[in-house]
């Protein structure tokens, strides 16, 4: 099969399976009862008490489930989802409002996260059965064992608590008034890369101190998933013949192991980095609350707890579409990568 | 390494007795020599001691509710270790180390429930799909596909919102969401089982898909989930912790790990001059959770090299 054949039924196949996501989240969304869900329709902050029956009646929310699902998609489409009471604006507004935030995060943690799990994870292959390989892989199984909030509130407590750095937030109180006059210019939302625009390495600084601690807790929780996979395919690669080959005639073993063996033990990684990424956008539900950033996670958080339903139903269907999308992505960059996956 | 030692010493021993039991054997003295599932035994058991124990260890003030904490009085502020309060307690007075007692009852509880219903469902969905195969398996496995697509952390506090808050409704979403895991591994193994030859010759003298499926297949590909269900006891708690310290699972002031460490938020800076006066509240119940899944993660992690096929006998 030809990458392009592939790559189309790949894509025919995320089609399905959004439209399966679509399907369960409103499934979801009709557990809810109509007074509830009604807010969706509501562009402003107050509704009247009086008039929820009429909206209700209005909206046709008590219409069979079908005629509405369709009617929810076409909005959907349309780019009406409804208006956010955590975010105080509309869902769009919000969601402008605080992806930047999450995704600066995210993109400063998942690089790290993966050199960190490489590197230990090349570290106990090499040295497998040895003191540091057990102490690697105890350390892994800690890592996963450990609650991410649990975690984050240790490191709070001990950082910004007992050292009086690394404070929470996204930054200094100074930084904030700056962000917010009149003079800053807005132009992605990342408060870094805002920084370097506006020329002010004062804020790119601050803002890397505030970034610092949650991602040293998303290293030690999620490394260990990439060192446990890099250790066991570099186990597998370290088995190869050409390894032994390599050794025989007299290759430096550094060499061998750190070219020849990682460069062909970091495929499965590329497939498990997708699902790294997705599953950090999605923990930031517990990470944003604990370190208080306000991006989409601590959204999340503020929506379920004060039963934002518009705000909620958005952000399981963004995850959603990002896991789905991430998951495509990976699987086009291995068939590229592997011609062995194209023809499967 | 040390498994050659041990598959030379079953060869000259001749273990007699059926295949299946020998192989048993085989991995258990496997698990059994890896130092880790040993801890991860010992933990298991501390906490199956401290739920099966826990109106002796803690006798409740109020038998017919025994998950509500305990409090004496509603000071906010909460009070370190001392003898009346062996761990401290969080603020309003609750005991902490009643609530580490009884939240074990509610881990296993918690754990028990979602991965017992997980293993059913996964068991029938996984024959259905695995043995009848066709129409039936393209439906129930794109189903779980869809199920994949969402993160379960984000998908489980949804589904909670629409539920209601609440312990039962965190038990029922988990329920919900982890089924397609099961499934999954059931089928797959079915899959294997179902093309053996013994199956064609149960067939060929006559048995309904019925006996087939419960007498031949099934006993041979239920391992599996049985495993997956003993590594998914400590995910399955973490989650439910998580969404208790989200404030969608109990309420404050019953015996629940995560709802506990909810509480002391507000306490993780102490007063200038003793900035860690709130250790207890910050560090016991959360290391309660950890131990709980690290317990659990151990053995999985044993268990799955030792029956793995492609770590098994090297």
């Amino acid at each position: 099969m030809s990458l392009l054949n592939y790559i189309i039924r790949r894509l025919l196949f995320m089609i399905l399976v959004l439209f399966g996501v679509s399907l369960l989240v409103f499934s979801v969304l009709m557990l809810i009862p109509p007074g509830m869900r009604v807010a969706a329709y509501v562009t402003s902050e107050k509704i009247p008490p009086d008039q929820i029956e009429a909206m209700i009646e209005l909206y046709g929310l008590n219409d069979p489930a079908p005629v509405q699902y369709f009617r929810w998609l076409a909005r959907i489409f349309r780019g009406d989802l409804g208006f956010s009471a955590t975010a105080e604006a509309p869902v769009i507004e919000g969601f402008k409002k605080f992806f930047p935030i999450t995704l600066e995060l995210v993109l400063y943690s998942t690089p790290l996260i993966i050199l960190v799990g490489i590197w230990l994870g090349t570290t106990g292959a090499v040295k497998k059965d040895k003191p540091a390989d057990h102490a690697i892989r105890i350390l892994a199984i800690v890592g996963y064992s450990l609650p991410t909030f649990w975690l984050g509130l240790l490191l709070l407590m001990f950082f910004y608590g007992f050292l009086g750095i690394f404070p929470p937030g996204i930054l200094s109180v100074k930084g904030g008034e700056v962000i917010n006059a009149a003079g800053w210019n807005r132009v992605t939302g990342l408060i870094t890369i805002d920084a370097i625009i506006n020329w002010r390495w004062d804020i790119f600084l601050d803002a890397l101190y505030h970034v610092a601690l949650p991602t040293i807790n998303l290293i030690i929780l999620d490394s260990a998933l990439i060192m446990r996979l890099m250790r066991s395919s570099m186990l597998e690669a370290l088995g190869q013949d050409y390894v032994r080959t390599a050794l025989a005639k007299g290759a430096p073993s550094r060499v061998v192991y750190h070219t020849h063996v990682r460069r062909n033990a970091l495929l499965p990684v590329i497939t498990i980095s997708g699902v790294l990424f997705a599953g950090l956008m999605a923990g930031m539900v517990i990470t944003e609350t604990i370190f208080v950033r306000k991006g989409i996670g601590w959204w999340m958080a503020r929506a379920a707890l004060q039963l934002d339903v518009p705000a909620i139903m958005f952000n399981v269907l963004f995850l959603g579409l990002i896991f789905v999308g991430v998951n495509l992505i990976v699987d086009l960059i291995y068939a590229a990568i592997d011609p062995r996956i194209r023809l499967g | 390494m040390s498994s050659e030692v041990l598959t030379t010493d079953i060869k000259t021993k001749r273990p007699s007795g059926h295949p299946g039991w020998n192989e048993f054997v085989f991995s258990m003295k496997r698990l059994f020599k890896n130092p880790l599932t040993i801890i991860g035994v010992v933990i298991i058991l501390f906490f199956v001691v401290l739920a099966v124990f826990a109106p002796i260890l803690a006798p409740p003030p109020r038998p017919h509710n025994p998950f509500l904490m305990p409090h004496k009085g509603w000071q906010i502020q909460p009070t370190p270790p001392s003898a009346e309060n062996p761990l401290g307690t969080l603020p309003s007075q609750y005991d902490i180390l009643y609530g580490v007692i009884w939240g074990s009852r509610n881990a296993f509880r918690i754990g028990i429930a979602v991965v017992a219903a997980n293993l059913l469902v996964g068991l029938i969905l996984g024959s259905i799909a695995g043995y009848f195969g066709g129409i039936l398996d393209e439906i129930v496995m794109r189903i779980a596909d869809i199920f994949y697509a969402i993160p379960i952390l984000v998908m489980a506090m949804a589904l909670v919102v629409a539920l209601g808050r609440g312990l039962k409704s965190v038990v029922v979403v988990l329920i919900i969401l982890n089924w397609p895991t099961y499934t999954r591994v059931v089928r797959s193994e079915i899959l294997v089982v179902r093309n053996m030859d013994y199956i064609l010759a149960a067939r060929a003298s006559g048995a309904s898909h019925l006996r087939i499926l419960f007498k031949h297949v099934l006993p041979n590909s239920i391992f599996s989930a049985i495993i997956v269900a003993s590594m998914n006891v400590g995910v399955t708690v973490l989650i439910a912790a998580a969404l208790s310290f989200l404030g969608l699972g109990s309420d404050s002031g019953y015996a629940d790990w995560g709802a506990m460490v909810a509480t002391c938020r507000n306490y993780i800076v102490g007063p200038p001059e003793n900035r860690l006066a709130y250790w207890y509240l910050v560090f016991i119940p959360g290391f309660t959770i950890a131990l709980f899944v690290l317990g659990w993660n151990l053995l999985g992690d044993a268990v799955r090299d030792v029956f793995d096929p492609r770590m098994r006998r090297r």
